[in-house]
Order: structure tokens, then C-alpha cells, then sequence
């Protein structure tokens, strides 16, 4: 049987991650709604419904006695036996949770027993929180989004890094000015890595940072992809609107649409498409208004010097 | 030209020295941050008014060795960081553009 009951082989590593970098204390909840063993049962029923819980730890000073469920008292009520302590009717035998156990244990448990709720004690034995289903699943949701807005804010989809082929495509969004030149910064890491030229290498961080400061300003967001082969290095900027009205101005040097804050930064001088042009061996714009713009650049590499043969 | 001579030039401050010994073989004055990227060479300074964290990123894929930030623009504290993280010397002068680069070209025939 599987430790856990959800599959390891079809979840998505990232969750299967997160299952056991989770503790038990990152998903309980902490407002812990208890009552002393002396309490009756009439006050039990006063106290579920003020917090609005179906079972509650019985703690004095810390310590647990038991738990008692909204079964317990339907039972109560049933046999009219209000008045009495909860102690008659708590169960006294408590599965429990630890707080630094891994989530995945933690979610073992609701297979392993048929209980709805753990108490979960520290180190000292102490009644800290407990866990539910509802407790994990909010924060484990919360974790995923966490996780994925991380990873979508790096760049998505590295493909492959082998000796011959690079792929990457970074993601732009529109006035991140925080993050602008982070994809350039990358792929002229990448570039030196494989030991190139530096005027060549220099050339496509040109034209890539130009690429990715266009979608930072202009677009509405889009990718910039990023690949290299043994022949040839090729970028393309690509996103979703607006659209450029007139390409054949938008190459002129000197001619922008930005706004005056995005100059007062630097940037928007009209010389963003010029200049990835001027640095690239092969430019293609595509834009249609509405839709939006495409441009691929091409450096190619010079071949590789033979390697001598060993003497 | 090494560049804690910077230093010389009345009221300059270093925020950030460049690693030890780092030199510049020129410099390079722009506020426009496309013009950096397209004409400004290796290994030289950048005497500019924008003290933002872009113009680091654009320092960075040049080749630039250190920013001279004029007119006494406040670094921003994320701006410093970059620089850390990029290794760029950082300095900030109460002269404008103009008579920054002057001191600087005095200071490059100087060597």
C-alpha cells in the first residue's frame, strides 16, 4: 500500500516536494477550541456552535485527556444525558500528530484511521493545534500557488541543456521594471558558459535586453525565447498585444510611443528595435494591430576551429 | 585608471568599491540607457543621472566596470544590491554630467 494515498508516480514532483517539506505545524490549525474534562456536555454543545467546529480536544494546562466529536454529543443528547462531564463521554484513546512530522504523514493518517481530526502535540507533549482536512488542503493550496507564481516568475520551460542545443523561453510582463534584464543577464550567462566570443556574446545580450525592455514597455506581455545550436543563436520576442501600427517607423531610430515616466527611466529613446537590428545578422518583425508583435533575431556562429588530432 | 581615483574628484563618494584593483580604460556618458547599450565600450565607466536598478542590468551586459551617478541622485537600496550581486563598483558625485565627465577625462589622461 502506498505510504501516502495519493500516487507518486503521476503527481507532479514539485506537490510530491512540497508533501514532505511541510510540517504537520505549517498546515494545523493553531486557535485551538478545547474544553477541561469537567465541562458538561450542554457546554460542549454551546461552545461547537459558538466556534462552529465538530470536535474538540479536551485539554487542561496543556495536557490531552481525549476528544470529544458532535457524535459523542448526538449520543448525549440522544440519552438525555446533557448535564454530565464530557470526561463520561470523550475519547480518552487519541490518535495524535507531532508538529515537525512531514505533511505526507500527516495526510497518511486519514487513511490509516477513519478520524477526521488530529490533535497534534510538540515536543513537550503539549496540545499545540490540530489538523483537519480543510487545514491542509487551504494551506496547501496556498503553498502550490506560492510555488507557482515562484516558477512562472522565473522563466518557464528549460528544455534541454545538452553540448549541443540550448532552449529556453523566458516570460516578460508588462512594467516589470524590478525584473527587466534578468532573461538577458541569463542568456548572456549561458553564452559565456559555452565559452563563445565576447563581441559575439556581447552582440546577442544586446539584442536580447533591447527584445526584453520592448516587452517590459510596450507590450502587453509575452515571452522571449532564447536558443542556441552548434550553427546559430536565435531569439524571438513574442507577445500578445498591442500590436505595432506602423513597423516600418518603429524601426526608425529615434521614433517611440513610450510615455514619459518609462524615459524618465532611461528607456524609450526610440532606439530599442534599431539597435537589436544593428547587432543581429538576420532581423524579422511581425505585428498586426490588436494581435501583436513577433521578432526574431539570428546571429550565426562562426565554425568551430578543427581540434588538432593528439601528436 | 583605477578607479578609487574617483575618489579625487571633490565630494565623490564610494557607495560600493569595485573589486580591489579594478581599473576602467574609459568612459561613457549617457542617460539614455539604449544609447549605453548600443555605443558604450568594455571595461569603461558610466557617468549617468539614472540611479536605478536598470542601469545596472544594462552596466552588466556591456561590460561596464562601475557607475558614476551624478548630481547627487539617493542610490536606491535595491539598486546597491544589484550592484553587489553584479560586481560593479558604485559611486555618486555632486557634479552633474557635464563637469563629472570632465574630472573623469582629467583623471583618464592622468594615469
Amino acid at each position: 500500500m502506498n505510504p501516502i494515498p495519493i500516487s507518486a508516480e503521476q503527481s507532479p514532483l514539485l506537490f510530491l516536494e512540497l508533501l514532505y517539506k511541510l510540517r504537520v505545524r505549517d498546515v494545523m490549525a493553531r486557535d485551538l477550541v478545547t474544553i477541561r474534562r469537567d465541562a458538561t456536555m450542554r457546554e460542549l454543545q454551546r461552545l461547537m456552535q459558538a466556534r462552529r467546529v465538530s470536535g474538540v480536544p479536551v485539554v487542561e494546562n496543556g495536557r490531552l485527556f481525549g476528544i470529544v466529536s458532535i457524535e459523542d454529543l448526538l449520543q448525549a443528547l440522544d440519552a438525555q444525558r446533557m448535564d454530565e462531564p464530557v470526561a463520561n463521554f470523550m475519547a480518552a484513546n487519541v490518535v495524535t500528530i507531532e508538529d515537525d512530522m512531514p505533511l505526507a504523514i500527516a495526510i497518511s493518517y486519514f487513511n490509516k484511521y477513519e478520524y477526521r481530526r488530529f490533535p497534534v502535540l510538540n515536543a513537550r507533549g503539549e496540545a499545540v493545534g490540530i489538523v483537519t482536512a480543510r487545514s491542509i488542503n487551504t494551506r496547501l493550496l496556498v503553498e502550490l500557488f506560492r510555488e507557482l507564481a515562484r516558477i512562472e516568475n522565473q522563466y518557464v520551460l528549460p528544455l534541454s541543456e545538452n553540448a549541443s542545443c540550448y532552449f529556453q523561453t523566458f516570460r516578460v510582463a508588462r512594467s516589470d521594471f524590478e525584473n527587466a534584464g534578468s532573461a538577458a543577464t541569463e542568456i548572456k550567462n549561458v553564452l559565456q558558459k559555452r565559452g563563445l566570443d565576447p563581441k559575439l556574446i556581447r552582440r546577442v545580450a544586446i539584442a536580447a535586453y533591447e527584445l526584453e525592455m520592448n516587452l517590459v514597455v510596450h507590450s502587453d506581455g509575452g515571452t522571449l525565447t532564447f536558443r542556441a545550436d552548434e550553427g546559430e543563436i536565435q531569439l524571438i520576442a513574442k507577445d500578445q498585444g498591442p500590436g505595432i501600427a506602423d513597423v516600418d517607423l518603429a524601426m526608425q531610430e529615434g521614433w517611440t510611443t513610450a510615455n514619459d515616466w518609462v524615459k524618465s527611466l532611461g528607456f524609450g529613446a526610440g532606439m530599442g528595435l534599431p539597435n537589436a537590428k544593428r547587432v543581429s545578422d538576420e532581423f524579422h518583425i511581425a505585428s498586426e494591430l490588436g494581435k501583436g508583435t513577433t521578432v526574431t533575431v539570428r546571429d550565426v556562429l562562426p565554425p568551430r576551429p578543427l581540434q588538432k588530432p593528439p601528436a | 585608471m583605477k578607479l578609487d581615483r574617483l575618489l579625487d574628484i571633490p565630494g565623490t563618494e564610494c557607495l560600493l568599491p569595485a573589486p580591489a584593483g579594478a581599473e576602467v580604460s574609459g568612459a561613457f556618458t549617457s542617460d539614455l540607457l539604449s544609447d549605453v547599450m548600443a555605443h558604450a565600450a568594455e571595461n569603461s565607466l558610466l557617468i549617468t543621472i539614472q540611479a536605478h536598478q536598470n542601469a545596472i542590468a544594462v552596466a552588466t551586459l556591456v561590460g561596464i566596470r562601475a557607475i558614476l551617478a551624478c548630481s547627487s541622485r539617493p542610490i536606491p537600496a535595491d539598486m546597491l544590491a544589484a550592484a553587489r550581486k553584479e560586481g560593479l563598483g558604485l559611486y555618486c558625485t555632486p557634479l552633474n554630467q557635464f563637469d563629472a565627465s570632465v574630472a573623469v577625462a582629467r583623471l583618464l589622461a592622468d594615469r
